[in-house]
């Protein structure tokens, strides 16, 4: 039983990477086991957790639920796309730092695309909807109140450096 | 970046708000956890799991998996278990067998019959899919006390499903009831829920035939993994090297992937090439083997009128599933705290430990305390209740005032220091606690079900093992050490060494903040590293609560020892005596003339080039290890069973708002106070995280998290659709209120906080709903208190009135 390969194309963090996929193969494996991107993480496979997430469009989805053949031809960001060109942490990551918005860092990559992905949307958002846009991402760590301080925490710093 | 805030201890570094070293590899998507680790010609294993909660294994067929491409080999019970040996098992019951394949005989649904290896680990999964399995099902129980009955056996060599049974009476327990004026019994429940960490366990191994050694990179959190791995595997135990360096997603106790290290292990060995096995969510759920504490409390206390608690008498039952390992002693632990923060003069506890056709039971966070908690305090507010006696003069009156420290408990701990009026005191204030009573009340008018719950409860800390020969007899195990190892090498930059892996605990920064504390160099420029089992001092893990003071303390004394050294080697150039320098930021100079001084760099130099310049008997180069037992340990118990076990005792205080709609019975939390008090806190974002998340999972537990079993012995919630896990949605904002009462027996004042926030946050909430049920005159005493279970004890109330 051989089963066939499907070429595909995608630009991942801004550079078009290429490869031969079977049909099952899922896009978060695809990153992982042949793109060597293992930063996204495998949580629960079922699309609840969210430690998958990446951005497709630029929006949220999860990798574990998506077929690499899907995301042929499209734009996928990951938590290794989110780090500044030059290495330097996003202002984002940094407040994760500051607020000690994680502790394992298993979750961290998912957490970090849906709030990346709200605050691209929505410059100001409330705590609630904070609550919201991460609210499809699971921690086990944090009881989520410093994470959310770290995107509060973003989206001041995020405000003053555009004012 | 912000500047660092300034200790409120006076430390200069330790208790300052300062950055962890752990975050920006995390953040930046670059931790590297068992999953990332890419072995050249790593295969990977999937696994057959039981149907049946209980069966005979009859014949099982593999030609057709083992014909298929990709596929290298498929492993089944009847070779396994002729080549390694059974897992260790922390009780008495040597005929309690357990190997990472059944064999002959499977006892719960999804334990592992066989594990295939293939190219990948989809080609495996279809594989596995191909083993065929003939089962002949058998008789099976998954209640705890009809397993009692022994009608149906779940290891019939063992002759009875009860693995544990102790009764221990500690103090004049019947003298105390005869003079009681009143006494209440109840039955408190805490179904089984387990930490599930968002990783599941994943562990890869590589054998080397050339050196016979097996190389091991494991998402683990386990005392003793390496020992126990060779053990099993018949190996000396210099033949494996386990790697913490290893980022950990998640554990809070339960990675303990023991079986699957001895199954990697053993198939890397077999084949010749590197073996991998990462769980998916229903293995890790169903067959993972981590599944906490499944237990009935009855409880009854006496008591008189005044609100005095004379006496406790509890028995806990306790499901521990189809196997042990160390689940059993969750029922130990609690002994160190068996009364709580309560002057109680006098406890009987009889702990039973069962085995049943479930998933075998792991070590949760707190390791049996926080179910005996919510026991605790339910009996609180039931004799409250009962004397109509308000619920927080009730535990002000009871509770051990700080001037009994230390205090010795009836079981034999004694309790290191504490303020306990104080914390709840300050909680009470933070809260607003009149207000928060003006309320519930117009809330209660406005036709709303609301309830306020306090909970004070302690977190035992700095984990040893005392309970191991409480428990078992034949085990003399008193030491629980821990230790680092300090190096300053020629640059002068230094290294902090560890012989553990961690998994969130932010150890790395422990150790630079402690180590820079002593020597005055900045934490942020010392790095931390995880050594390999086999080139690391000793280390028992971060379980029970302990890093910071064991690995803390070692990490102080190591750098001690350096600044000693240090100290030696100026005082030999200066021909003086070492009490005539001072030291300070690294650099040593004659007192009161700081002209007369040798700098870091010099003091190192020689150290590491100029013997002629060291004092006679100074080793040259600079390192210094420090190995640190436990504080109070090192005793075998009484003939009575008392024994101190841990050394250190946090205590944390909840106050929880409720409000309740009386319709759907949807439970809110509205208002959230914690108030903590674990000594120093070496950095306080890493104490209020792990407060916070402790809460968060302890809210889980209170409301929604269950492993449920149908009647055919069928784990009915091995998925995040039925086991509910609270998001940012579930969880409210939380306000912590910290408190300082510095513990006499560490090296900063420091306790355990690993635990925190769980050991309070399901008694407090569940206190919470039956004070927003007592109008109704109902109450719950169950956890999970899920909204079904809410609404079926309102409609009770109702058909009742």
């Amino acid at each position: 039983m051989s089963e066939a390969l499907y070429p595909i194309a995608i630009d991942v963090n801004g550079v078009t990477r290429t490869g031969h996929v079977t049909a099952r193969t899922s896009l978060v494996d695809w990153l992982r086991e042949h793109q060597n991107l293992t930063g996204t993480h495998i949580g629960c496979e079922h699309g609840i957790c969210g430690a998958c997430s990446v951005m497709l469009d630029g929006a949220p989805v999860r990798s574990c639920l998506m077929y690499a053949v899907q995301a042929d031809g499209h734009r996928v960001t990951t938590v290794e796309g989110l780090t500044q060109p030059d290495g330097q942490l996003s202002i984002l990551q940094d407040s994760f730092c500051e607020a000690h918005g994680l502790q394992c860092g298993y979750c961290t990559p998912g957490m970090l695309i849906a709030a990346q992905a709200l605050l691209d949307a929505n410059p100001r958002p409330t705590e609630d909807e904070i609550r919201d846009a991460i609210g499809g991402n699971l921690c086990r760590c944090t009881g989520y109140q410093q994470i959310v301080e770290a995107i509060a925490l973003a989206a001041e710093r995020i405000a003053g450096a555009t004012r | 970046m912000s500047a660092p805030q300034a200790s409120p201890y006076g430390f200069r570094y330790i208790g300052a708000k300062r950055r962890t070293k752990e975050h920006p590899r995390f953040v930046t998507g670059r931790g590297r956890y068992a999953a990332d680790i890419a072995l050249p010609g790593l295969k990977h294993v999937a696994l057959v799991a039981s149907p049946h909660a209980s069966a005979k294994i009859l014949a099982i067929h593999t030609d057709a998996a083992r014909a298929m491409p990709g596929v290298h080999y498929v492993l089944t019970g009847d070779e396994f278990c002729a080549a390694t040996d059974s897992l260790q098992i922390g009780v008495d019951a040597p005929k309690v067998t357990r190997w990472s394949l059944a064999h002959d005989r499977v006892r719960y649904a999804g334990e592992w019959v066989a594990a295939v290896v293939a190219d990948s680990r989809a080609l495996a999964e279809d594989a596995a899919e191909l083993v065929e399995v003939e089962y002949e099902p058998l008789p099976h129980v998954t209640e705890a006390e009809q397993a009692m009955t022994d009608a149906v056996l779940v290891h019939p060599a063992h002759g009875s499903n009860v693995i544990l049974h102790r009764n221990f009476v500690w103090g004049p327990v019947e003298d105390q009831f005869a003079k009681a004026e009143h006494q209440l019994s109840f039955r408190a429940t805490w179904n089984r829920n387990a930490t599930v960490p968002i990783e599941t366990f994943a562990v890869a191994a590589q054998w080397h035939p050339g050196t016979e050694m097996l190389d091991v990179w494991a998402s683990i959190q386990m005392p003793k993994y390496p020992d126990q791995t060779a053990k099993a595997l018949r190996l000396p135990g210099n033949a494996v090297r386990v790697h913490y360096d290893v980022d950990v997603g998640g554990s809070y106790g339960v990675k303990r992937g023991i079986k699957h290290t001895v199954l990697v292990g053993y198939l890397a060995k077999r084949l010749g090439f590197p073996v991998r096995l990462i769980e998916d969510r229903l293995e890790n759920m169903r067959g993972g083997d981590m599944h906490g504490p499944d237990r009935t409390f009855d409880m009854t206390a006496a008591f008189d009128g005044d609100g005095t608690i004379r006496a406790l008498k509890i028995r806990a039952i306790d499901n521990v599933g189809a196997y042990a390992g160390r689940a059993p002693f969750q029922l130990g632990k609690p002994v160190s705290a068996i009364c709580g923060p309560y002057r109680i003069g006098a406890v009987g506890y009889e702990p039973v430990s069962v085995m049943s056709n479930k998933t075998p039971q792991e070590a949760v966070r707190g390791f049996g305390q926080a179910p005996t908690n919510f026991a605790l305090e339910r009996t609180m507010d039931r004799v409250a209740q009962f004397l109509n006696m308000d619920r927080i003069a009730l535990r002000q009156k009871n509770m051990i005032r700080n001037d009994e420290f230390p205090y010795t408990i009836p079981s034999g701990s004694t309790y290191d220091s504490g303020d306990y009026h104080a914390v709840l005191d300050k909680a009470l204030a933070a809260i607003d606690y009149p207000a928060l009573v003006t309320r519930r009340d117009a809330a209660r008018k406005a036709g709303k079900l609301a309830g306020i719950g306090i909970s004070t409860c302690l977190e035992p800390s700095g984990g040893n093992s005392a309970f191991e020969p409480l428990l078992n007899p034949k085990n003399e195990t008193t030491t629980w050490m821990d230790s680092c190892l300090v190096r300053i090498d020629l640059s002068g930059a230094i290294t902090g060494i560890m012989g553990t892996s961690s998994a969130g605990q932010g150890h790395e920064t422990l150790v630079s903040t402690v180590v820079g504390e002593i020597l005055e160099r900045e934490p942020s420029t010392i790095r931390v590293i995880h050594a390999d089992s086999l080139q690391a001092l000793p280390s028992n893990s971060p379980v029970g609560s302990r890093m910071a003071i064991m690995l803390g303390g070692a990490a102080a004394g190591a750098a001690r020892q350096i600044k000693e050294t240090l100290l030696t080697i100026a005082a030999h150039n200066f021909e003086c005596a070492k009490e005539d320098l001072e030291y300070r930021d690294g650099n040593v100079n004659l007192k009161g003339v700081p002209s007369k001084a040798m700098s870091w760099d010099q003091l190192v130099e020689i150290a590491h080039r100029k013997i002629h310049a060291m004092p006679p008997g100074v080793e040259p180069g600079l390192q210094a290890k420090f190995v640190w037992e436990v504080p109070t340990g090192g005793g075998l118990p009484t003939a009575d069973g008392r024994i101190q076990i841990y050394p250190c005792y946090a205590f944390e205080c909840h106050i929880v708002y409720v409000e309740i709609d009386p319709d759907t019975a949807a439970p809110e939390i509205k208002q959230y106070v914690c108030g903590h008090d674990c000594g120093v806190m070496i950095n306080p974002d890493i104490v209020h995280g792990m407060t916070y998340g402790g809460i968060a999972h302890g809210i889980g537990a209170a409301f929604y998290e269950h492993f449920t079993y149908d009647d055919n012995g069928q784990l009915t919630s091995g998925t995040f659709m039925d086991y509910l896990i609270p998001s940012a949605l579930e969880i409210p904002p939380v306000k912590i209120v910290d408190h300082c009462t510095p513990s006499p027996l560490t090296t900063f004042g420091q306790k355990g906080s690993g635990e925190a926030g769980y050991l309070g946050a399901p008694a407090g909430v569940a206190n919470a709903v039956n004070d927003a049920l007592a109008p109704l005159g109902v109450e719950v005493n169950t956890l999970p208190m899920s909204h079904l279970a809410i609404w079926e004890t309102i409609e009770k109330a109702k058909r009742k009135a």
